[in-house]
């Protein structure tokens, strides 16, 4: 069997399509952590962003991580495109309906909206792409303040996260880009082992309990972190 | 459970051929016994169209045991009606009270044309089946059934995989269209017995191919499958069969 002839075939899409799923499941620890260092400001009102800042330096210095960004953005695109094909070949199997449909009976509407899901984060990612990727990788200090630390000099994203959830709309959008994901996890994790072949109980409980977990943890963490700024439980100066 | 009669509603998909456009129809059904099963509701109906001299509804039936899956009716907006593992020639009319309103709509999926009304050209699961739903072993005498042992949990889940019937509801149930439930119930079947081994690898590459040509839809795992699945075959088995697939896609010298 060739490669095309393998991730082609139905249940090839669907190993691209999971594989890409947990290679962004792991981007989404890396970045959830990163960017949990804003609530330093909380333990010592002194940080101002300081340990993010420099962590977010570090993330965007280094020659290893930028290639590591095209194999992500690389990830995005494919899990992406892909997705939609699936979406738009899928749809195209039953071209006539039913007079009477199924509703939620047997599945949950998350599990049945994943496209739906998947295109609200992906507006969310324009957005969020928008307003830091953008300033921090592409147009550099046009936009963004620098920073210095023990003479060295790096960009304040910490003051641009104020600066933009100082908005409410802003905050709002990212909230629902979080609930977006959380919904989106919350199928997208299990099915991904499951579509990989994790058949048996004792793992599948795993997966499930670990599934949950994520979707809830995770997309919760990122939800603090607007609110945070918006709410002034991290903020840029020293009271 | 007490005996009743009931007067019904009935919603019926009729379609004259796979080229006809097809419309509802509605017809009035009265005294219909709720120990009678869904078919011979149907069956009384049709005798009063015969003897109208109108075109009796064509649907498929063959065992009325649960066990050939023959029938397929999708019985207001769920496979086999609204009983859980149950084909339609074991639903039964107490499932309905007096006034109800019955809609029944054929399978729905590019791979089952419509031949007429209610019946579906499911040749499509044949086809798969021939791609390699078999062992290639000769027969001859019978060999004593102990010569091969099996681990009971291996021989329980094979089992409880070949209990599939192949009446389509998966795929008239699933978003997808897909027959993944299907196909993987009958690789698992196989790939569980040493029987299966000598021709696993093929066997699910080429099942699979032939899935793909006959144009049902991918798996997303939302287990409506599952759910209205007769035989309540366990969506497990399509995990199994994808790394049944995996593994043979990686490995095949092919």
């Amino acid at each position: 069997m060739k490669w095309s002839e393998f991730f082609t075939s139905s249940v090839g899409k669907k190993f691209v399509m999971a594989f890409t799923g947990l290679f962004l499941i792991s981007f989404l620890i890396v970045h959830v952590g990163i960017n949990a260092c804003v609530f330093a400001d909380m333990y010592e009102d002194s940080d101002n962003g300081e340990m993010f800042n420099k962590a977010a330096h570090f993330m965007g210095s280094s020659y290893v991580i930028r290639l590591m960004e095209i194999g992500l953005f690389a990830g995005i695109l494919l899990h992406i495109v892909q997705g939609y094909l699936l979406e738009v070949q899928n749809r195209a199997r039953r071209k006539q309906g039913y007079a009477v449909n199924m509703g939620s009976q047997g599945s949950a509407w998350y599990k049945k909206s994943m496209g739906l899901l998947g295109t609200l984060i992906l507006l969310f990612l324009i957005i969020h792409i928008a307003h830091f990727w953008v300033p921090s990788r592409i147009t550099y200090e046009e936009t963004l303040s620098q920073a210095s630390y023990n003479g060295r000099e790096m960009h304040d994203v910490f003051s641009k996260m104020a600066d933009v959830f100082s908005q409410p709309v802003w905050v709002l959008l990212y909230l629902l880009g979080c609930f977006s994901l959380a919904w989106h996890l919350l199928h997208g994790f299990q099915s991904s082992f499951r579509t990989v072949g994790v058949h048996n109980k004792k793992w599948l409980g795993v997966v499930h309990s670990a599934g949950v977990a994520f979707s809830i943890i995770v997309p919760l963490i990122f939800a603090l972190m607007p609110l945070s700024f918006y709410f002034g439980w991290v903020t840029t100066t020293t009271k | 459970m007490e005996h009743y009669t009931m007067n019904l509603t009935l919603k019926v998909w009729r379609q004259k051929s796979s080229k006809d456009k097809g419309s509802f129809e509605t017809y009035q059904v009265s005294d219909i016994s709720s120990e009678m099963s869904f078919l011979e509701m149907i069956d009384v109906l049709n005798e009063r169209l015969i003897t109208e001299g109108k075109e009796p509804i064509a649907f498929d039936h063959d065992c009325r045991e649960g066990i050939c899956g023959a029938c397929s009716m999708y019985i207001n907006g769920r496979p086999h009606g609204p009983w859980e593992a149950n084909t339609t020639c074991q639903l039964h009319m107490r499932a309905y009270k007096n006034g109800d309103t019955i809609v029944i709509e054929p399978w729905r999926a590019n791979s089952f044309p419509v031949i007429k009304d209610l019946m579906v050209d499911r040749a499509a699961f044949d086809r798969i089946i021939a791609a390699g739903g078999f062992i290639s072993a000769n027969t001859g005498n019978a060999v004593d059934a102990n010569a091969t042992p099996i681990e009971k949990d291996k021989a329980d889940a094979a089992f409880a995989a070949a209990a599939c019937i192949g009446c389509g509801a998966c795929v008239a149930a699933c978003k997808n269209s897909s027959a993944m439930l299907f196909l993987s119930a009958k690789v698992s079947h196989l790939a569980l017995l040493p029987q299966g081994a000598p021709e696993r690898k093929s066997r699910v590459l080429n099942m699979v191919q032939q899935m793909d040509k006959e144009g049902f839809g991918s798996c997303t795992f939302t287990e409506a499958c599952e759910a209205v699945c007769p035989k309540e075959i366990s969506v497990a088995n399509i995990s199994r069969l994808n790394k049944e697939y995996l593994i043979a896609g990686l490995t095949e010298e092919k």
